[in-house]
């Protein structure tokens, strides 16, 4: 029985260490600045500790029971306080309060624990065993806490799952010392049952993680999440209903499965239309295999060689039963080569090795940040003339015309200032509204009389409507964009702050 | 038996019963915040720079000089000495071969070429450990454009109406933006000078100060040479421009009644960044250099842009060294140089001994050399000919004295992952207000990535301007490494909180005599003129000579040398011919 105990000291030590890692690990995630928050919540955490010890002299009677009853509390508020603070903070005004209240609270019965424990034990043993033996249980219990949360629980559990885990321990804890006193305590059937309630919330809390999560990402996304991953470089959300599955990199839209097909018909078609018998063709950016599946449909297309940064985008939209379906399977087609790479550096290699395409197709985020202003800049735009045939085309995504008026004439001024002849276009994608494109060559442009029978959107009368500007997206001057002035982020940041606000 | 009774003592003085649990939790969260209010754990790194101890070797009286006043183990003859690898050595060799010679040894005290120059290498990055840009040259600037053009800097030059002529520049080396941010007031912003609740009052003073050294910018003098030129020799001899130099850049800023805190925090810094002095330090005229002198354009970036490498002007020693291979011998240490004794020369015209100490000479036995050379291009901090030149005059000896050098502390920080901070982004060069450093400059800033790598060296800077050079120099050879990585992680981590733990690696540089720092009088006064007198046919060439630390004037003196020399020199073929003839 003592040996039980010993071991309740040892279970709640492990629990009272997760559920502050949990709370530091949270207030980091959400918030940022993990110094600060580790910092801060391992504060009010100790400090709160204090206060349950102290409060504890207060416990006059049944201590065994009161015990059981601040056991079955952790494990109630630890249990859900990861789930709680995911989910409520889309929602709350004041985050940091509630963080620091569930913080507060949780130190404060973890504080009441071990006072408690060592006055049911301390006709048991000695002082002096009592203390040690105690104290050696709660250091083994800390220890393994520490080297299992970040080793087992983060990785492999997840926040969520872990704290519903560990509640359900402080309650097998409340369940085990009910059992050994039963005789000694007033009220054990009430006790014993809503020990079993908790129990029950919590293992169907444990079930339903995934679901939590999901709902927690969902408040963020207008529709149901099916898929959130955090690869190594950027945020993957899909989210679907009956009839459209989207796509979301760090939040912002990437298609939609309901009118994708008139942004990649119109990416591929008009400039791949035009070339004259392509056969190698090459995509930077675009993951996700749609462009890819539009260029398959040109039978003299020998080899596409799409280069995109990110393996888990590539992987997941050529594993995915929906996905593969949405992009006709193109990222296993024998003709398709994946690679993952920095398109930067990738092109500069290929470059060096005297590769040539017929067609180019440039699908990269817009150029909201300095690292993806470069993939924008002349000196990027001239590795790729060199990778160009001369009878062969290069078409870039260029964001809305409309929203960022300046942002799209730089990307035209900037490719014509390394000697591309360009014919920019635009359409109207319902899901991104005016979106627009630059096609560049290095010959002048030659409208395509025909298109490949079974598109949706593209004709020629529809390519013909394509190139025409209406007053409020007719070009304006712009600088070109460099490397050493990325005035096309600066251009982009001043254009879509003013369309968000 | 103590800890026992302690224990028991703890607890009976009614300690929290849980504090076996609360002390648990200390340790733990001490694990966590290592440095935080506690010793900071240990970093690796070490103190470079040490052939400062070599150098004072030559210091008279020294008994390790004396010993070698014995006969030379080697005696070799050649035509002409360059002695120091420095950017003004280098330029000078640089030269000597283009123009097809290449009868000539370059002797370098340290194991490397390249002075304050120098640049250092990891896995992750090069870094710089001193110059570490050059801004876009001037009109003028033939040869640094000419070296530029060589080397694939300058790729062309504009055929477009609007840019007609102008070079187009590299575009990887053009420094990439963002470039600059400061922290201001715990908020990280766009560019140097202090913007953030910065009062109207000060505002209108930057706009003055700015527009006063615009003007100075293309101002030129009664004799029609531009007021700040580069090389400063061709600036105007204008008195109205001259007197500038008899006031500091403080009495400057008194005249003009420029008192706005924030304005003479961001011109001290600049003093400080490109002479290693304070506004009170500093000449007038040089302090206006900096701003007014640079006047470059080109076709492709913006007027005054910058040119910079991962490794700084590493980068450009790299490629002179190239050229130069052949006359280069590191590790050299000349230790005298007389002048060659001889019947039928007269004094102008004799030859030098140029005696050095091979101390990198790996079979460990230190060797003696002796050069006899027609010439001698004497590249080295010009402070430095007093202790090995034998018979030099005690007057010209003596000129040195009123060349003041700043001392310099640069440390290179390997990080696991780059730092950011509230505001502006993280740029090429970081500054923050409160701190006395320069902040520091990011080497992977250059690389084209999208996804810049987390891994990065932050080269930090710190003139040492708070003691007058010599006890600063003092100073800062008593302090230990663990003290200079204390100094740096602490100012570091004001500016990012938390970037202890991301630093793998901390190495520091002592540059005793970092740059010359020119102090008041010191540009247009008599003694700077007369240090810069051959003797005989030895020449002298180094930055020093124009009172300011650039790559331009370093090549310039280089340049100028190796040309006195070349024209004592029967006609040398031009290598062009040689090449004809040989065919």
């Amino acid at each position: 029985m003592t040996f039980l105990l010993l071991f309740s000291a040892f279970v709640v030590s492990t629990c009272g260490l997760v559920y502050e890692l949990i709370s530091g690990t949270l207030a980091s995630y959400l918030l940022g600045d993990s110094v600060t928050q580790f910092s801060t919540v391992i504060g009010v955490y100790l400090f709160s500790m204090g206060i349950g010890s102290f409060l504890s002299k207060y416990v006059e009677k049944n201590i065994i029971a009161t015990f059981i009853k601040v056991e079955l509390l952790i494990g109630l508020v630890g249990g859900f306080s990861a789930a709680f603070l995911f989910v409520l903070f889309e929602h709350v005004s004041s985050f940091r309060i509630l963080l620091y209240s569930l913080v507060s609270i949780t130190g404060m019965l973890v504080g009441l624990e071990i006072p408690l424990l060592m006055r049911i034990l301390q006709d048991k043993f000695e002082f002096k065993d009592l203390v040690s033996k105690i104290f050696t249980f709660d250091y083994i219990g800390a220890l393994l806490a520490s080297l299992i949360f970040p080793l087992v629980l983060v990785p492999h559990l997840g926040l969520i799952r872990s704290s519903f885990m560990f509640g359900i321990f402080n309650v097998l804890t409340a369940i085990w010392t009910l059992q050994m006193f039963k005789r000694d305590i007033p009220w054990v059937r009430l006790l014993r049952s809503s020990a079993l309630v908790v129990l029950l919330i919590l293992v169907i809390g444990f079930i339903y993680s995934e679901k939590i999560m999901n709902y927690a990402e969902a408040s963020t996304f207008p529709d149901p999440v099916i898929y959130a991953k955090s690869s190594q470089y950027q945020r993957l959300v899909i989210t679907k209903t009956p009839h459209d599955l989207r796509l979301f990199l760090n939040g912002n839209l990437q298609f939609s499965s309901r009118d994708e097909y008139r942004y990649h018909e119109a990416l591929i078609h008009l400039g791949l239309q035009a070339v004259h018998e392509p056969r190698r063709v090459l995509v930077l950016g675009g993951g996700d295999g749609l462009a890819v599946r539009e260029i398959l449909k040109y039978d003299t297309v020998s080899s596409v060689t799409l280069v995109d940064l990110d393996p888990a985008m590539t992987q997941l939209f050529s594993k995915q039963d929906w996905l593969v379906k949405l992009n006709a399977g193109a990222l296993r087609s024998p003709r398709v080569k994946v690679i993952n790479s920095d398109a930067f550096i990738w092109l500069k290699e290929a470059q060096a090795a005297g590769e040539q395409y017929d067609f180019v197709v440039v699908d990269f985020p817009d150029p909201s940040n300095y690292s993806i202003g470069k993939l924008y800049s002349t000196t990027f735009y001239r590795l790729l003339s060199k990778v160009v045939a001369t009878r062969g085309a290069v078409v870039i995504q260029s964001t809305s015309p409309y929203v960022a008026r300046k942002s799209f004439w730089c990307v035209d001024a900037t490719l014509r200032s390394v000697g591309f002849k360009t014919t920019p276009y635009h359409l109207y994608v319902p899901s991104f509204g005016e979106w627009g494109f630059v096609l560049a060559s290095k010959e002048a442009f030659q409208m395509p009389e025909h298109f490949l029978p079974g598109l949706k959107y593209m004709d020629p009368k529809t390519a013909k409507a394509m190139l025409d500007f209406p007053p409020d997206m007719k070009p304006v001057a712009t600088e070109v964009n460099r490397l050493n002035n990325q005035v096309l982020v600066k251009y982009f940041e001043e254009e879509w702050s003013e369309y968000s606000h | 038996m103590h800890r026992r009774r302690f224990l028991a003592a703890a607890v009976g003085a009614g300690a929290a019963l849980a504090s076996g649990m609360m002390l648990g939790r200390h340790l733990f969260s001490g694990e966590l915040f290592s440095g935080v209010g506690a010793r900071r754990r240990k970093i690796p790194g070490r103190i470079l720079g040490a052939a400062a101890s070599i150098g004072h070797r030559l210091r008279r009286g020294t008994p390790v000089l004396s010993a070698l006043s014995g006969v030379p183990t080697r005696t070799e003859t050649v035509s002409c000495v360059v002695v120091g690898g420095g950017m003004a050595g280098l330029s000078a060799a640089w030269r000597l071969r283009k123009k097809g010679f290449s009868k000539f040894v370059l002797l370098e005290l340290d194991s490397e070429v390249g002075g304050n120059s120098r640049s250092g290498e990891t896995e992750v990055s090069a870094y710089p450990w001193g110059a570490h840009y050059v801004p876009i040259p001037n009109a003028d600037s033939f040869l640094v454009r000419e070296l530029f053009e060589e080397l694939g800097v300058i790729t062309g030059h504009s055929l477009e109406a609007s840019t007609r002529g102008l070079p187009l520049y590299n575009e990887t080396y053009l420094c990439a933006d963002p470039q600059e941010r400061l922290l201001l007031h715990g908020r990280w912003q766009e560019g140097l000078i202090p913007q953030f609740g910065v009062p109207e009052s000060e505002q209108r003073q930057y706009r003055n100060f700015l527009k006063q050294m615009d003007e100075f910018r293309t101002a030129r003098g009664a004799d029609g040479r531009p007021a700040f030129a580069i090389p400063l020799e061709g600036s105007s001899q204008d008195s109205r421009f001259r007197r500038l130099d008899a006031l500091t850049m403080e009495e400057y800023l008194k005249e003009k009644g420029w008192d706005s805190p924030h304005l003479r925090w961001y011109v001290n810094y600049c003093c400080r960044d490109d002479y290693g002095g304070t506004l009170d330090q500093v000449s007038a005229w040089a302090g206006i250099h900096y701003f007014a002198g640079r006047s470059g354009r080109a076709a492709n970036a913006a007027p005054q842009s910058v040119l910079t490498w991962p490794e700084g002007n590493g980068w450009l020693v790299k490629r002179l060294r190239e050229r130069v291979q052949e006359q280069v011998r590191t590790g050299s240490l000349v230790y005298r140089i007389s002048r060659q004794k001889s019947e039928q020369k007269s004094e102008g015209t004799s030859g030098f001994f140029v005696d050095y100490l091979e101390i990198g000479n790996p079979e460990g036995a230190q060797r003696t050399v002796r050069l006899i050379a027609d010439h001698v291009i004497f590249a080295a901090p010009r402070f430095i000919a007093r202790h090995v030149i034998e018979g030099f005059p005690s007057e010209r000896a003596r000129v040195s004295e009123a060349f003041h050098y700043a001392p310099w502390m640069v440390a290179n920080v390997s990080v696991d992952s780059v730092p950011a901070g509230h505001g502006a982004p993280l740029s090429w060069d970081n500054v923050s207000y409160q701190s006395p450093s320069l902040g520091y400059v990011l080497s992977t800033h250059q690389e084209i990535v999208r996804y810049s790598r987390e891994k990065s060296v932050l080269t930090y800077y710190l003139p040492l301007s708070d003691e007058a050079p010599e006890a600063a120099r003092k100073s800062a050879s008593k302090k230990s490494l663990e003290d200079w990585q204390d100094l740096v992680v602490g100012d570091l981590s004001r500016m990012h909180p938390g970037i202890e733990s991301r630093i793998t690696r901390l190495d520091v540089w002592i540059w005793g005599h970092g740059m010359i720092r020119p102090g008041r009088g010191f540009i247009w006064g008599k003694d700077r003129k007369a240090a810069a007198e051959p003797w005989g046919r030895l020449v002298f060439a180094h930055s020093d000579l124009s009172g300011i630390s650039i790559f331009e004037e370093a090549q310039y003196w280089g340049v100028r040398a190796a040309d006195q020399v070349l024209a004592h020199l029967p006609t040398v073929p031009d290598p062009e011919k040689l090449k004809e003839q040989g065919s």
